[in-house]
């Protein structure tokens, strides 16, 4: 029967199906056309205008003046560096916790199903909720500060949030709560397909745990690794949700990230043009290192 | 498995356990505040209590802002599986001109940043009518989460053998009826998966309500969450029974869907 019809196959392509893969991508071709590519466009040209919302006798025409003045601006460059050490110590953070909680759950051992489910679960939290929950932690009155002071340890009123010292890491925290269980997910998917076969392989071979760990199963998660941590880092790098909330960029813009600049710059101060000067910038600089990335990742590749 | 290969228990047992505290103490603390009398300094909160949840669902109004998230999730998720299964089975059945391009394509969309389409769609929305209602937010979330959706489902019907589809076409069934008949009910696990995952996305968004809504009524629940944070004296009772309530609809989704995950994930969906 199966060979029957795949022996028919070439016979059943009609010629009026030519057509029939480009009907069914059009929904998804107009409304990304009109709701994503056509902004992009919109977003260079507005960059080159005066636009405010609010101040319509101010708008005009101002060429680059919107990227001259971005290159002035102290809080620009001061985003710009923000960005890069948050996206690095959260990628990073989420990487080895991520790892390292997947090569546990990946052993077989009594309440697998249930340990799972439960360490995944804050990948399904929203930032808004996740600032909720770890706003009552750091809070002074209601988090683990008021009651720590209660039995005698640290003083009472101290929030993590507020010291331009700990906020940094106060929000790193609760991001890598929510975070951890991306990598967890798909590097656990990952582990599940290498073959049994090959560590018994290598420990007839006398390998070690470690050995095997190094030799087997990293070479195997690299593909994995790299695509995992390019997604995450695109996505830390865009997603504005739990600082928006959390630290509003304070204190003292000292948590601003560059898109949530924009974020600011247009929910806020409604300033478009000068927004849209920044959102170009932040695009550019992120096309450019996950290019960067990639190559640098095929280049070590290579080179083994 | 074999013996040796066993790893020592507390091996297992000691990260999991100190990883799991981490994972459910903030949760152990929100219900703590939502279900604790005002007040009260106890670490567990008893006597129960619901007037949190009075005060937020009636006081707060997030019972109409439950009610525009549920009706914003399910239009997301009816219209991204829908162009999704199209562009899916387009991309997984056919070979045609241009395929390779429009994979490229979607796969850089990714990489567009939601901060970036704030602007831009605020002028789209408005000049169509749509800003301040619920339809801009159904929309830009629809595009945001079409691209990798239409991949995903492409992979899953691959995984389907086209053979059982030809076997319906000699039987006399057209594509859609043939698709209908063979593919569809074997594709479920996928369709759970990608409108889970739609579902999940579009009851968290938060940025794009917050610029396109601006009247009380048509608030989302991470906005009404956000407005609570950013009162100057916070009733916390009511600010966690509010993160209660945004918080089990997702939980409830993800119980159901945590065992496709791992599973879809390893049969390949996304790679390559």
């Amino acid at each position: 029967m199966t060979v029957l019809t795949a022996a028919a196959r070439p016979a059943r392509r009609r010629p009026r199906e030519r057509w029939t893969p480009y009907l069914l991508l059009a929904p998804a071709g107009i409304l990304l056309a009109v709701f994503l590519v056509y902004p992009i466009g919109s977003v260079v040209y507005y960059s080159l205008y005066k636009y405010n919302v609010t101040k319509p006798w101010d708008n005009g025409f101002v060429g680059l003046g919107n990227y001259a003045e971005m290159l002035r601006d102290d809080l620009f460059w001061q985003s710009l560096v923000f960005t890069g050490q948050w996206v690095v110590v959260e990628v990073s953070l989420q990487l080895v916790f991520g790892l390292a909680l997947a090569l546990v759950i990946n052993e077989s051992f009594i309440g697998r199903a249930i340990s799972r489910a439960l360490v995944f679960s804050p990948w399904a939290v929203s930032g808004v909720l996740t600032t909720t929950i770890w706003l009552l932690i750091y809070n002074p009155t209601t988090g683990f500060g008021r009651y720590l002071a209660d039995a005698g340890v640290g003083e009472y009123g101290t929030s993590l949030l507020t010291e331009p010292g700990t906020a940094f890491w106060a929000a790193v925290l609760a991001e890598l709560w929510r975070g951890v269980p991306f990598f967890a997910i798909l590097i656990l998917a990952d582990l599940q397909s290498i073959s049994g076969d090959l560590y018994e392989a290598a420990e007839v071979d006398g390998a070690g745990r470690f050995r095997r760990f190094w030799s087997i199963t990293l070479p195997h998660l690299r593909n994995a690794i790299i695509l995992s941590t390019l997604l995450r880092a695109v996505w830390e790098f865009n997603n504005v949700d739990l600082l928006y909330t959390l630290t509003g960029g304070g204190p003292g813009n000292s948590t601003m990230t560059l898109p949530l600049y924009v974020a600011r710059k247009a929910v806020d101060a409604k300033e478009f043009g000068y927004g849209s000067a920044l959102t170009m910038s932040a695009f550019v600089i992120l096309a450019v290192c996950s290019v960067t990335y990639l190559w640098l990742a095929r280049a070590g590749k290579e080179t083994e | 498995m074999t013996r040796a290969r066993q790893v020592p228990r507390w091996a297992i047992y000691l990260p999991l356990g100190v990883y799991l505290l981490f994972t459910l103490v903030p949760f152990y603390w929100i219900l703590l505040f939502a279900f604790r009398k005002t007040g009260s300094t106890a670490l567990v909160p008893w006597p129960l209590t619901f007037e949190h949840f009075d005060t937020v669902w009636n006081g707060a109004g997030f019972g109409v802002f439950f009610k525009n998230s549920v009706v914003i999730a399910v239009l997301t998720v009816i219209l991204t599986t829908v162009i999704a299964l199209a562009g899916g089975y387009a991309l997984a059945r056919f070979s045609f001109k241009g395929k390779g391009a429009i994979m490229v394509l979607m796969l850089c969309t990714q990489f567009v940043p939601g901060a970036m389409m704030l602007i831009p769609l605020f002028d789209i929305f408005r000049a169509t009518q749509l800003i301040n209602t619920l339809w801009s937010i159904v929309v830009a979330d629809a595009v945001f989460h079409l691209p990798l959706s239409i991949i995903l489902m492409a992979g899953f019907i691959k995984n389907i053998p086209v053979e059982l589809e030809e076997a319906s076409w000699v039987d006399g069934c057209g594509r859609f009826r043939g698709f209908r008949m063979t593919v569809l009910p074997l594709l479920r696990p996928g369709v759970v998966a990608i409108s889970s995952f739609a579902f999940i996305s579009s009851w968290n968004n938060f940025l794009f309500a917050l610029m396109f809504l601006n009247s009380q009524d048509q608030f989302t629940i991470p906005v009404g969450l956000s407005y609570m944070l950013g009162e100057y004296s916070v009733d916390f009772g009511a600010l966690a029974a509010g993160g209660v309530v945004a918080v089990v609809p997702v939980v409830l989704v993800f119980a159901y869907v945590q065992r496709f995950l791992v599973q879809g994930l390893s049969a390949g969906a996304v790679k390559g």
